[in-house]
């Protein structure tokens, strides 16, 4: 058996969710590779060879791989697959764009986010936005899955897998890059933070939200969350966005501060290891499933934290 | 242009989903059920494109049970001019739903398919994709901005650490996210309306579609419970706590 897993990168590093992909497939069995489609991506490709476990990276060069178009990356893909019995990409916002186009064209009904892989053909998956857990048996030849990173222990850094450079097919393609406004921050990404601070409704503005969320998140070196009603409401960007609409996080820290706990926050991150909730509503839902629970007034609460810590 | 949007009936999103105790998937009955919200966005962005003039017609098309038509007049209520229809009671994986789409598309021939980027109930996240793939179309997913130049739709995504936006050639597939827009409420008049607008009701098999699961549930379970936990006395006393544990 062999799995292809797609590597998400910067071109110029390999994202961590990439490491844990090698580990579901892994998980999975049989010899795993890892293709790195990129744009000047040797760095990627180099750190991808590392990953223990990798038996080859295949690196493909071209200018639509920069911006991992969905129409390039599947036809880069689909040939490739003639070699494999599984490909299996991160559940990310570039993984999820380019599995199903895959999986369409190989015939393959894709299981999405797994959390587990209990057999080469069955795995665990969260329907209902974490509500219920299904387990689903495959009946197809190839299977093609996207894994949600935070089930899985990234593999480490102490292989050393040769480089192939495969071709890149030529295009031109029906879509086309225009432009990207990444958010520049030196936080830690929120999906794969190691602690996070979201900031909810009862923060009230787009400016206390700013004013009390991030010199704790600062001083935590924590990557920063929203609920959904905080970005609803415009207080902080939608890409902040922690729950079932937006990212599914499991930092070993998750400081919730003003947040209710609606059933759609919860589903994205119930499954932190250790979760403080701050919010001067007694009754709040998050205190339900909060290690610790701190009922006050955040305005007073935050800064006296901030400045303890 | 012509424009088709697919609909899902799902279990209201307010509404608590329960494991049914034999495991063998959710209890749908009795149970609140509403168009999938991603949907609804997408039939407002359609009926937004037609009130611009950018939309000709806008078809809504679903797949599922009889009552899945109550779902499709929702959509005609909110703007939607007609109705397909394809009845089936059984499972419809995505994989199945794109290639009955497909099918549609070939017969309607739109311009564009404005589909919902996951539908709430099984959270998979791919019939857009399918589809756009089975067509060869290009496809821009977690729309939260679509504008039409001649024959290319600009169209701003919501990705992993902020925006991007593609240039896609017409006809063409979007999937949408939640900042799109914010769909309308349907009018008493316009519900009224709605009932006359006409629904043509299918089935799989007259599209030519196998729709036999590939995945098989082995079973539905309850995620794993969380304790509460304790409540700290104050700011020194949680600190204390979170470095008794380590996590600070």
């Amino acid at each position: 058996m062999a799995v292809l897993v797609l590597a998400e990168h910067s071109n110029v590093a390999l994202n961590d969710v990439t490491a844990k992909t090698v580990a579901a497939a892994k998980a999975f069995g049989g010899d795993v590779d890892v293709l790195v489609a990129g744009h000047n991506a040797g760095a990627a490709a180099q750190a991808a060879a590392k990953l223990s476990g990798v038996r080859k990276v295949l690196h493909a060069e071209g200018e639509a791989f920069s911006h991992a178009l969905a129409e390039a990356v599947e036809a880069l893909v689909v040939p490739l697959m003639s070699g494999y019995d599984a490909f299996f990409a991160p559940a990310t916002a570039t993984g999820k764009n380019v599995a199903p186009r895959v999986a369409a064209k190989l015939d393959v009904m894709q299981v999405s986010e797994i959390t587990k892989v209990i057999d080469a053909s069955t795995f665990e998956r969260p329907i209902y936005a974490g509500n219920a857990i299904m387990t689903v048996k495959s009946s197809d030849a190839k299977k093609v899955i996207t894994v949600r990173g935070t089930a899985f222990q990234a593999v480490d850094a102490s292989g050393s897998a040769s480089i192939e450079t495969i071709a890149a097919p030529a295009g031109p393609f029906k879509s086309a890059f225009v432009s990207e406004e990444i958010s520049k921050s030196d936080r830690p990404e929120l999906a794969s933070a190691k602690r996070v601070v979201s900031g909810g409704r009862a923060l009230a503005s787009a400016e206390q939200f700013n004013q009390y969320i991030l010199p704790l998140a600062d001083k935590l070196g924590a990557g920063v969350g929203a609920s959904r009603a905080a970005v609803d409401a415009g207080y902080a960007p939608n890409d902040y966005q922690v729950g079932q609409t937006g990212k599914v996080v499991a930092p070993e820290l998750y400081v919730a501060i003003g947040i209710s706990g609606a059933i759609q926050h919860l589903a994205g991150m119930k499954d932190s290891k250790i979760i403080v909730a701050i919010n001067k509503d007694e009754e709040a839902p998050i205190f339900q499933i909060a290690d610790y629970a701190l009922v006050g007034d955040l305005f007073k609460i935050v800064p006296e934290l901030t400045s303890k810590l | 242009m012509k424009v088709l949007v697919p609909v899902k009936r799902v279990i209201d999103y307010n509404v608590r989903p329960r494991v049914k105790a034999d495991q063998s998937g959710i209890d749908l009955a009795n149970v609140k059920m509403a168009m999938n919200p991603f949907d609804e966005i997408s039939v407002e962005e359609a009926v937004r494109m037609k009130e611009k003039g950018l939309a000709t017609e806008i078809v809504i098309v679903s797949i599922g049970p009889a009552q899945a038509q109550e779902t499709i007049r929702i959509g005609l209520a909110m703007g939607g001019d007609r109705g397909i229809l394809v009845q089936t009671d059984a499972t419809v994986e995505p994989l199945a739903v794109a290639k009955i789409l497909k099918a549609i598309v070939d017969a309607e021939q739109p311009g564009l398919v404005i589909a919902g980027k996951q539908a709430i109930d099984d959270d998979s996240n791919a019939t857009g994709q399918m589809l756009a793939a089975l067509l060869d179309w290009p496809q821009a997913t977690f729309a939260s901005a679509v504008s039409k130049d001649g024959d290319t739709l600009k169209v701003t995504r919501e990705v992993d650490g902020g925006l991007q936006t593609l240039a896609l050639q017409t006809p063409a597939v979007v999937t949408t996210d939640l900042r799109l827009n914010e769909p309308r409420f349907a009018s008493l008049p316009n519900i009224m309306k709605a009932k006359k607008k006409p629904i043509d009701t299918k089935s799989p098999a007259d599209y030519g579609v196998d729709i036999t699961p590939r995945l098989s549930v082995v079973k539905v379970t309850e995620p794993k419970k969380r304790e509460a936990g304790e409540k700290v006395a104050d700011v020194d006393a949680l600190i204390a706590k979170l470095k008794s544990v380590g996590a600070i």
